[in-house]
């Protein structure tokens, strides 16, 4: 077990070393200037240019050498400095960055939580329900095919601008103030109804349509023959064929983890929702480096940490990596 | 206990049509009767062997009655059968390597089937404990997680499991091919023994080699595309044989310490008949060396001496 | 599980590939026993009959239609400001107009168009290079395995959309070919573990060491005894490569970071949404492009499934 949670440590690290020099190396060696790049694009006012590409030479550390820019920019990062938001200056990138953090956990963790386990139940119940499996399906396929941001448009027309039922953006009333407080509280889930939804269904469709299959595909085991030749009740072949089609499950969470930050991105970006989301936007359209750059690393960061968290939770429940017998 | 079966027919459902795997099957076995079920690949024995305890989904029972001490078994009702699987009729399956699920450990897999099954664990564990030693395994098999056991100990796990209610008929479904000679020697007298010791009544062990019957069985039963061949016990099948394909298939084996250098071992030419629409008459005709004009017309199964039947034309003159 | 799962919108079934739904790892799908040459006929026969093959292909293939017939059956260009702003559909424009004028069918078809290239060529480039890497780390094994997978592994992990919007803030992408070219470059790896686990599962088949045994080259293993059990799986591949780069293109656009001189679906929905055209309620802007998608992306996993059904007979409903 030690020797499996290593290895993937060891892939981690090097992913993370990898992701850092990316982050670092792409801005260096893009084509052109890119101080005059963003310049230009910051339409500065003529007088000012020498004094912003000195201060931005600075920044950027692109008066010392190469190799040291490099070993600055890690020394930085284990400071967690990542920076100062050119667009919001001189708030630095990683104050933005932890205001806007909670947000997009608030759509995140609940969603991926919810849909994996939601989508699992479902998936399992339709693979012995034809009626179920007649109506989850297809709508499962049609699901994991829309774009979740799309969903949101439409949660947002429907619910939020044709029927009022929910507010359209924001994360809570504009005339109320984050505290612990039920009013806030109250407020605060009204907001995210629609975000989570667009989130939860896209992701829901998929796990369905995959533990049906790995239902199915388990039913039909031998360990299932041998329990249904005993005599066993069938809900006791579908408990052990349940068990062993999370497992797959559970690696494919990780492998989903991508896919969901992405969704929770462009999602954000449709209800206004302020987190980290919005904030790439803006740093997008402001081409506000430093931050783009922040938030990439941040995010890296959190989806190491996340596939790392999920292979202990799958060590824990698969005796067969525990007892590190590797498969042939 | 006796089993009597008659006339038992399945088939298989395909897209093509049906597979006649078991066709008119009729025969008994005594209390305390260990019968070998012997052929090639696709002779319809472990379809035979299946269909006594449960149906395949695509298996269908066209007709044909089994009894089991007497009370008629449920096969074509799957609810039903649920009465009598594991505790009348039990089964050690072909695939034992794989039959327990990997995720649990072997204690909690034996517990959680039997309290399925109505059965405190508690009252049965001493003897679940007292049949593992008597195999060779000690009682931490039971804390262990199949992933932890070699091929061997599971195959001998799960016939303690499957045995551990002691059922009148057991079907042993290939348990020997995947194993090296010795292995086989040895599972082959564990199930003498279960049958001595009485854990189980009667056994029906299915199995492509003759050799092991030869060693195992009292009673031994040839059957050839899906039809019953020849029923006798293991002497007179293997020294006595009168059935073509029986004949023909006990020359063909090697014996120990004779070369072969100078004769061919020989084999049967040919191939068995498609089952989709087997051939009328005998179906071994087209391959059988004695074939005559008769074997247009199928062969009876019947008793040509007490305890020996055989359905050929030659073999009834 | 079978590999029917898009890379990484779908939780795979087991190594087996099921639905869209199955990552690499739950997605091997177990090849039956060895193919005979007649697969071919006998391919066409199972797949005109199974219904979601049919019921998928057509909507793809209906969609091609459109996206290549479509800008054909109007003078509208997608980015002139030809008429009246908001309107909704009309004879004169049949799917209205944007919030500047423009004709959405046009946009649309156009974006239909780039939906095609985006998911053929980048899915094609993931697809070329995850067999390539997949294959090769699996058919040699060894310390060329243990490289490649470390970087398979590697690229796995990092998000894809996150490498994208790095990439695309700098380098200003400027045609869908471009797009096209970095997802594909970046979402490979999800098509490299499967092909890798299944010509590993494939490797240690019987009928190889035969082949082996009796003497043929790897070349001709290769073509001959691997190549037929792999086409179906990689065909299914390239189908799920295909939906999963127009999804991650659709996202790409609608960051923005896709190229501003033309239209695409994601782009359709970004300048709608940035136009406030859910509070108008201007719906035949926003919700044409989504249904695109979903009708494209959909059609193309159903018609995986129904594929994954062909091939493996086990899971014919009979």
């Amino acid at each position: 077990m030690l020797r499996y949670l290593s290895r993937k440590a060891a892939i981690y690290l090097l992913t993370f070393f990898v992701a850092v020099t990316i982050d670092w190396a792409i801005p260096r060696f893009m084509p052109g200037d890119p101080i005059e790049g963003l310049l230009s694009r910051m339409h500065a006012q003529p007088g000012s240019e020498q004094a912003l590409s000195g201060y931005y030479s600075q920044a950027f550390g692109f008066d010392v050498p190469l190799w040291q820019q490099y070993l600055n920019f890690w020394a930085a990062l284990f400071r967690g400095d990542l920076g100062v938001s050119i667009t919001n200056f001189p708030t630095p990138v990683s104050e933005l960055i932890m205001s806007a953090l909670p947000y997009t956990l608030a759509l995140l963790l609940p969603a991926i939580l919810l849909s994996f386990w939601a989508g699992n139940k479902v998936g399992a119940l339709a693979a012995r329900r034809k009626v179920l499996d007649n109506t989850v399906l297809p709508a499962s396929y049609v699901l994991t095919a829309t774009p979740q941001m799309w969903l949101g448009i439409v949660l947002a027309w429907l619910f939020a601008s044709t029927w009022a039922i929910f507010p359209v953006s924001g994360a809570y009333g504009l005339d109320i103030q984050p505290a612990w407080s039920l009013e806030f509280a109250l407020s605060f889930l009204y907001h995210w109804i629609l975000p989570f939804s667009a989130l939860f269904l896209v992701a829901f469709g998929g796990w369905a349509i995959g533990m049906r299959n790995m239902i199915i595909y388990e039913l039909e085991s031998d360990y299932s023959n041998y329990l249904a030749a005993l005599g066993a009740p069938s809900k006791l072949v579908r408990k052990y064929a349940y068990r062993n089609a999370l497992l797959p499950q559970i690696t494919g969470l990780a492998l989903a983890l991508g896919a969901v930050v992405a969704g929770a991105i462009v999602v954000e970006i449709v209800f206004s929702y302020p987190g980290l989301g919005t904030l790439t936007l803006s740093a997008i359209q402001n081409r506000d480096y430093f931050l783009i750059q922040g938030i990439f690393l941040f995010l890296i960061t959190g989806v190491l940490i996340a596939n790392f968290v999920i292979d202990i939770a799958y060590v824990v429940i698969d005796p067969r990596t525990r007892i590190g017998m590797q498969g042939s | 206990m006796s089993l009597r079966v008659d006339g038992l027919t399945v088939y298989y459902r395909t897209l093509r049509g049906d597979v006649k795997a078991v066709d008119g099957a009729s025969f008994s076995i005594g209390d305390g009767e260990i019968m070998g079920l012997a052929g090639e690949s696709g002779c319809g024995k472990s379809s035979l062997g299946k269909s006594l305890i449960r149906m395949d989904v695509r298996m269908k029972h066209v007709a044909g009655r089994v009894e089991l001490d007497g009370r008629e078994l449920p096969i074509a009702d799957d609810a039903k059968m649920n009465a009598f699987r594991f505790r009348e009729v039990s089964i050690v399956p072909q695939y034992s390597m794989s039959a327990l699920t990997p995720t649990r450990k072997v204690g909690t897999i034996a517990q959680e089937l039997l309290e399925s099954r109505d059965v405190a664990f508690d009252t049965v564990k001493p003897e679940l404990v007292r049949r593992l030693t008597l195999v060779g395994l000690s009682e931490d098999v039971l804390d262990r997680y199949p992933i932890e056991l070699s091929g061997g100990m599971k195959q001998r796990t799960v016939m303690v499991i499957s045995t551990l209610l002691d059922p009148s008929l057991l079907i042993a479904d290939e348990i020997t091919s995947a194993l090296d000679v010795s292995s086989q020697r040895a599972v082959g007298e564990l199930l003498v023994e279960f049958r001595d010791r009485e854990f189980v009544k009667s056994m029906i062990v299915i199995t492509h080699d003759l050799a092991i019957l030869y060693q195992v069985a009292d009673t031994i039963l040839v059957m050839y595309a899906g039809k019953l061949a020849e029923k006798a016990s293991a002497q007179t099948i293997v020294r006595a044989p009168r059935h073509p394909y029986t004949r023909l298939l006990i020359s063909s084996l090697p014996e120990v310490g004779v070369r072969f250098a100078e004769t061919r071992l020989a084999g049967i030419p040919g191939k068995p008949p498609s089952l989709l629409a087997p051939p009328v008459g005998c179906r071994f005709r087209d391959r059988c060396p004695l074939a005559f004009a008769k074997c247009e017309e199928e062969p009876p199964f019947v008793e040509l001496e007490p305890g020996h039947e055989v359905a050929c034309w030659r073999a009834a003159a | 599980m079978s590999v029917t799962e898009p890379p990484q919108r779908v939780a795979v079934s087991g190594e087996a590939v099921a639905g869209p739904a199955h990552p690499a790892t739950a997605a091997v799908v177990e090849p039956g026993a060895p193919v005979a040459p007649q697969i071919h006929s006998e391919f066409l026969h199972f797949a005109l009959r199974n219904w979601k093959f049919v019921v998928g292909a057509s909507v793809v293939l209906g969609c091609l239609v459109v996206a290549l017939v479509g800008p054909l059956l109007t003078d509208h260009t997608p980015l002139e400001f030809t008429g009246p702003t908001d309107q909704p559909p009309s004879s004169e424009y049949w799917f209205g107009t944007t919030s500047y004028g423009q004709d959405v069918y046009s946009q649309f078809v156009h974006g239909l168009r780039a939906a095609f290239l985006v998911g053929g060529l980048g899915g094609g480039i993931a697809w070329v290079l995850g067999a390539s890497v997949g294959f090769t780390a699996g058919y040699r094994g060894g310390w060329i395995d243990d490289i490649l997978n470390m970087l398979t592994n590697v690229v796995l992990v990092i998000p894809t959309l996150a490498i994208l919007i790095i990439v695309a803030a700098y380098l200003e992408i400027q045609s869908y070919s471009a797009e096209a070219v970095i997802i594909g470059l970046t979402s490979w790896p999800w098509a490299a573990r499967a092909v890798r686990s299944q010509t590993f599962s494939l490797k240690t088949r019987e009928f190889v060491d035969l082949a082996r045994l009796s003497g043929r080259s790897t070349r001709q293993i290769l073509t001959t005894e691997l190549a037929p059990n792999m086409s179906s799986y990689l065909l299914m591949m390239f189908i799920l490569l295909f939906g999963g780069a127009i999804l991650i293109g659709a996202s790409l656009d609608f960051l923005g970071l896709g190229p501003s001189e033309s239209i695409s679906l994601g782009l359709m929905m970004n300048n709608s949404f940035l136009a406030s055209a859910l509070l108008l309620g201007s719906w035949w802007w926003f919700l044409p492009p989504g249904l695109g998608i979903v009708a494209l992306v959909g059609g193309l996993y159903v018609m995986n499934v129904g594929l994954d059904e062909v091939f493996n007979p086990k899971l014919r409903e009979t």
